[in-house]
Parts: structure tokens; C-alpha cells; sequence
């Protein structure tokens, strides 16, 4: 098992367990929770620290989730007890948590080795070197947390999926069936902490909490089912990291910025050009529609004036401009799509209905 | 432990920045777009390295333009993102927050690469300089301040309309999506002036805080702005003085004494509310 083979796992894994943990994250369009909690386990991290008198995995492992769960309250406390609105609170909470880290580092550890800048980006290659030894075989630690991480998020879905759902979507029926909503918010945020803490030794801040929230925003450009909504997150998660390790290496330039950077590719690729909700689909069905919209409109026009006396001059193509108040290259594209679909016809400069056409505006205008 | 000049700098300077960012960020708590200052802050990363890749100085006007194209770019996608999906707010923000930064993190690490490069300049992004603030620094962001905040003032009426009933503004033949694109440009400058003090992460209580603690104390905009203003104020000058008195970092201590601000005014409005309730019990 080479370290390449090891940085591949690692990122692959990393990738799966925070899309697990982002689905119902940004389906409860808590998004923004991730990039507090990320921040805001500083202060555990170094009570940690603190706690175990030097570096030791365990419990800053342990401080930085409660550091995280910790968030998570003061918002809930600060949202349900004051005026002040949710995404006020989160800005107050993990900027004020980060702060009294930062200061308690600078207070008492300004010597000593903690650096903010291997929290912040991490640095997957040197990851596969940081060993420990388990049932005699010489493991990254950053997989072993990484599969706890996944292990966890298999679980807690797996036997909270039916609960988690019914709370996002309707908390309410969810009181009514006697299960509090708050506590599956909290288990879900435990969970949400658990995995930014694990992939942060593996990935970094920023690629993990990029890896937690961008693949559930962009799958949701595809898709709105909840089964087709976990695959396509894993897989757009897996191949960003995957693909941005692979260019990383190429350019010799930072792994996590990379992905990072590819997920926000693939985010941009799906506003623009997913079908039926990316912008390109959408602008391009709202022109149809507003095509179908003026003929349907000629058509009325040009029944209601049938077999009157003004029916001429009514159905002359430049009495159009006058009437209706269109320009004159839209009253070419609206008679072409007329003509085209057979709804009109047209000599010497007049319109006459078809058939079709009388039909079709007939039982429009009975609707309206 | 002197009150010499550089600690005049400093303080001015923080002062200057927490009355900016307080004043300004009202725009941001009344619009509840609390969390749009942070997606920004994160955003300027790509500006502010290709910035310093192209003009090759620290001087901070070409940066704090780079930072703001950037965050400007940012929140265009965002505003696609609205327009043309049901993509949520907070989830398109997340997501360009997470994914820019990123960009901006592959940026440095090819300035890294340059022979000019310079480690120290992404320590100051995401922690801030406030001790390393200099006179240039001071006239940049007072300019910027001032200009922003003049701005600001003369579409007052507007924005008073526009920010607490906006469907009635846009009947009201209001040019809402003017004046919507002016307010995201004021936070803008907001966040890249502030990003001086505190850096990225701190920055949205930098802005957010002076305005929701004011917004305890009255219900009245001009008031809430002048409030706001003086608080942003203080809390830089007194971090500035705790910080140098404790010899801690100064952004962190702003941040805490902004977050003692909101936390004291959120106390003194539930006493005097529960004060006056049972005044009210009373006279029944």
C-alpha cells in the first residue's frame, strides 16, 4: 500500500462521509452551520490541548465536538430567547468562540506548535505518513478517524433516515408523532461535528466543509428525489476530490484548493446547464413560453374579429403593430411559430385562421 | 506598555473600522443577510492573491479592489443562483463561500511559487492586521468609510422603504434593483475594509454586532444607525486598548468586546422590558 494508494483512500472516503453528512445539513438549509462549526472548534481544540497537557488526538478530538455542539446550542438558546434572528446569531456565536481561541492560544501557547494554518488548509499528502499502528499494520490516523466518521454517518442515517426526513420536511407531524424534532437536530449536528473534525486532519477546513455542503447544492440541480439526491451528492463529491487531487498533483499546487475549486466548477456548470432548472433551460423555456403566450393571444385577436366588418383590416399584418403593440421583428417570430404550427395562414399581407388555429383559440378563451 | 503613537495608529484606525463596519452592516442585520458578510469576506481570497500576483506590492488600494471585484463575482453567482433555481440562500452562499475561498487558496499557493511571495500576507487575511495598521492604511479606509457611508446617507429614504417592506418600494416604481446592487456594493466595502481589522472569519460580528445591539435600543433607523456607529466605534477603541494593555491580538478582542456589546444591550432590553411590564401590572 503505497502513500499514493493511501491519499486516494483517504480522499475518497473523506469526500463520501462529508456528503453524507451534508444531505440533510443543506436539505434543512442549515449550510452555513457547517462553515461556523468549522470555525467555532478552535477553542475545543485547544482545551484539548489543555486538558492532555500536549497534543493528543483524543481529546482534541472530543473538545473540538463539543466546541461544535456547544455552537449549536448558544444559536438555538440565543434564536428561541431573543429577537435576534438565526443568521445573526450564527454570525455572532462562532466568530465570538473563534476569537476567544485565537486569544487563548496567544494567552498561554504562544510557544508551542499549533498551527492554525495546518488546521485551516491541512495537507492530505503529508497525511498517509502520520501512522498509527493498529492489529500490527502501520494505518494513516486520518483513515481510522475518516471510517469512524463514515462508520457513524452509515449509522445514524440508517436508523434515522425515516425521522430525519419527516423533520425536515414537516416538524410539526413529526411532534405530533411524539419524537422531538430538536433532538434529531442535535444528533444530526453531533454527527455534522464529528465529520468536519475527522476530515479536517485528513483535508483541511476548507475542503471539508466545501466537501459537506457543495455536492448536496449542486445535486440538487438534478434532482429533487431523495434516493437519486444521495448518489448523485457522493458521486460529485467523490469525483471533485478525486479529480482535483489528480490536477493538484499536475500543477503542483494545493490539493484541498483544487477540489475546493472544482466543486465550485461543477456548481457554476450546474446553475448554467442542468436540464429543467439550470439557468440556460429555464431562460430558454421562458422564451417558449412567452412565444406560446403573444400566438395564443394573436389567435384570440384574430378570432373575435372573424366574420365582423372590420375583419380585414383587422387581420392586416401591419394593423398588428397598432393593435397589440408589438415590434415589428416579434410579429415576424410570432407568425413564424404561427404558420409553423399551423395556425394560420397568410396571403397578401392578411392572416386567416385555420382550422386548427379557431380550435386551439376557441378553447383558450372558454378557459379564461 | 505605552500609549506611544503607534498605539494612536492602531486604535484610530480599528475606531474608524468598527464605525464603518457598524454603520454599514446595519444594512446587512436589517436585510437579515447577516451570514452574506461572511460568504463575502471568504470570497475576496481569489481577488486579493491574483491582485498581489499582478501589481506585485502591499499597497492596499490595488488589493482591497481585487478583493472586491471578487466578492463582487461572488455574489453575482449567488444572485444567478436565486434567480434562475430554489436553490437556498444559505446553500448558495455556503457553497460560494466554500468553493471561492478555495480558489483563492490555489491562488496563493501560486504566489507562494513567486520569488516575492509572502506567507505573512494570508496570516493577515485570515487573522487581520490591526496591529500592523499603518497611516496609508488609515486614509485608504477613511476615504472608503467616508465615501460609503455618504452614499449610504443619500439613499436613506430609500433604503428605509426598500429594506422593511420591499414589495411595497418596487409599487412604488422604486428602482429596487438599483438600489439593491448599491447596498450589496456597500457591504462590499464593508467587508474589505473591515477584513483590515479582523480578518475573514471574525469579520461578520465586525459588522453585524454594533447594528443588532443597537437594534435593542430603539425602533427608530436614524437612531439605530447612530447607535451603531458609536458602538463600532468603541469596540474598536477599547479591543485596541485591552489589546495592547493584555498584549493579546487585537482583532480577537474587538470581536469579544462587539459580542459584550450585543450581549449587554440584549440584558439592559429584556430588564427594562420586564421593568416595564411590571410597571404596567401595577398601575392595573
Amino acid at each position: 500500500m503505497t502513500p499514493v494508494f493511501w491519499l486516494f483512500a483517504i480522499m475518497i472516503l473523506t469526500a463520501a462521509t462529508c456528503a453524507l453528512s451534508g444531505v440533510f445539513l443543506v436539505l434543512r438549509k442549515r449550510a452555513m452551520m457547517a462553515d461556523a462549526i468549522s470555525h467555532s472548534v478552535l477553542p475545543g481544540l485547544v482545551a484539548g490541548f489543555a486538558f492532555s497537557q500536549g497534543p493528543n488526538l483524543v481529546t482534541g478530538f472530543i473538545g473540538a465536538v463539543l466546541a461544535g455542539l456547544v455552537t449549536v446550542f448558544l444559536v438555538e438558546r440565543i434564536t428561541s430567547k431573543t429577537q435576534i434572528k438565526e443568521d445573526s446569531a450564527i454570525g455572532l456565536v462562532f466568530p465570538s468562540m473563534f476569537a476567544i481561541g485565537v486569544i487563548w492560544i496567544s494567552a498561554q501557547y504562544q510557544n508551542v506548535h499549533l498551527d492554525t494554518d495546518a488546521v485551516l488548509f491541512g495537507e492530505i499528502t503529508l497525511a498517509p505518513f502520520s501512522t498509527v499502528s493498529i492489529a500490527g499494520q502501520n494505518l494513516p490516523q486520518a483513515l481510522i478517524l475518516i471510517l469512524i466518521a463514515l462508520a457513524l454517518n452509515f449509522v445514524f442515517l440508517f436508523l434515522f433516515v425515516k425521522e430525519l426526513k419527516l423533520s425536515t420536511f414537516d416538524p410539526i407531524l413529526s411532534r405530533i408523532q411524539g419524537y422531538s424534532p430538536d433532538s434529531i437536530n442535535y444528533g444530526l449536528m453531533a454527527i455534522v461535528a464529528i465529520t468536519t473534525v475527522a476530515a479536517f486532519t485528513a483535508v483541511g477546513a476548507i475542503l471539508a466543509v466545501a466537501l459537506i455542503v457543495a455536492p448536496t447544492v449542486t445535486a440538487l440541480l438534478f434532482t429533487r428525489r431523495f434516493g437519486w439526491l444521495v448518489f448523485a451528492t457522493a458521486g460529485i463529491a467523490i469525483f471533485s476530490g478525486f479529480t482535483g487531487t489528480i490536477l493538484a498533483t499536475l500543477t503542483d499546487l494545493s490539493v484541498s484548493g483544487m477540489s475546493a475549486t472544482f466543486l465550485g466548477l461543477t456548481f457554476i456548470a450546474g446553475i448554467l446547464f442542468a436540464p429543467n432548472r439550470g439557468a440556460i433551460s429555464r431562460s430558454l423555456a421562458l422564451k417558449q413560453q412567452k412565444l406560446k403566450f403573444a400566438t395564443t393571444a394573436l389567435l384570440i385577436h384574430l378570432d373575435s374579429h372573424q366574420n365582423t366588418s372590420e375583419s380585414e383590416t383587422e387581420s392586416h399584418i401591419n394593423h398588428l403593430k397598432k393593435e397589440l403593440g408589438w415590434t415589428e421583428s416579434w410579429i415576424e417570430t410570432v407568425l413564424r411559430h404561427a404558420k409553423r404550427g399551423d395556425y394560420i395562414k397568410v396571403a397578401n399581407n392578411q392572416l386567416f385562421l385555420t382550422e386548427k388555429g379557431q380550435v386551439h383559440a376557441r378553447n383558450v378563451h372558454s378557459h379564461i | 506598555m505605552t500609549f506611544d503613537y503607534t498605539f494612536f495608529t492602531i486604535a484610530l484606525g480599528t475606531s474608524i473600522l468598527g464605525l464603518v463596519c457598524g454603520v454599514l452592516g446595519c444594512i446587512a442585520v436589517l436585510r437579515r443577510q447577516s451570514l452574506v458578510g461572511d460568504a463575502m469576506a471568504h470570497s475576496c481570497l481569489p481577488g486579493l492573491a491574483i491582485a498581489f500576483l499582478i501589481t506585485n506590492t502591499k499597497e492596499p488600494l490595488p488589493l482591497m479592489l481585487g478583493a472586491a471585484i471578487s466578492a463582487a463575482i461572488s455574489m453575482l453567482v449567488v444572485a444567478i443562483c436565486r434567480k434562475f433555481s430554489r436553490t437556498a440562500e444559505s446553500s448558495a452562499l455556503a457553497t460560494v463561500l466554500t468553493t471561492f475561498f478555495g480558489f483563492g487558496v490555489v491562488m496563493l499557493s501560486i504566489v507562494q511559487q513567486s520569488p516575492s511571495a509572502n506567507q505573512a500576507g494570508l496570516d493577515k487575511f485570515l487573522f487581520g492586521q490591526a496591529a500592523g495598521l499603518i497611516h496609508q492604511h488609515i486614509v485608504v479606509i477613511s476615504l472608503t468609510g467616508i465615501i460609503a457611508i455618504t452614499i449610504f446617507l443619500l439613499i436613506l429614504k430609500e433604503f428605509k422603504l426598500f429594506a422593511f417592506d420591499p414589495v411595497f418600494a418596487r409599487a412604488s416604481n422604486l428602482q429596487t434593483e438599483r438600489l439593491d446592487l448599491i447596498l450589496t456594493g456597500l457591504i462590499i466595502l464593508a467587508v474589505v475594509v473591515g477584513l483590515n481589522t479582523v480578518g475573514v472569519v471574525l469579520l461578520s460580528t465586525m459588522i453585524i454586532a454594533p447594528g443588532v445591539g443597537a437594534r435593542q435600543w430603539t425602533h427608530n433607523l436614524n437612531k439605530m444607525l447612530v447607535i451603531a456607529g458609536i458602538a463600532g466605534f468603541f469596540s474598536g477603541l477599547v479591543g485596541a486598548t485591552i489589546s495592547m494593555v493584555g498584549e493579546l491580538p487585537t482583532g480577537p478582542v474587538v470581536v469579544i468586546v462587539s459580542a459584550l456589546w450585543v450581549g449587554t444591550s440584549v440584558l439592559a432590553n429584556s430588564i427594562l422590558r420586564s421593568r416595564r411590564k411590571s410597571k404596567l401590572e401595577l398601575i392595573r
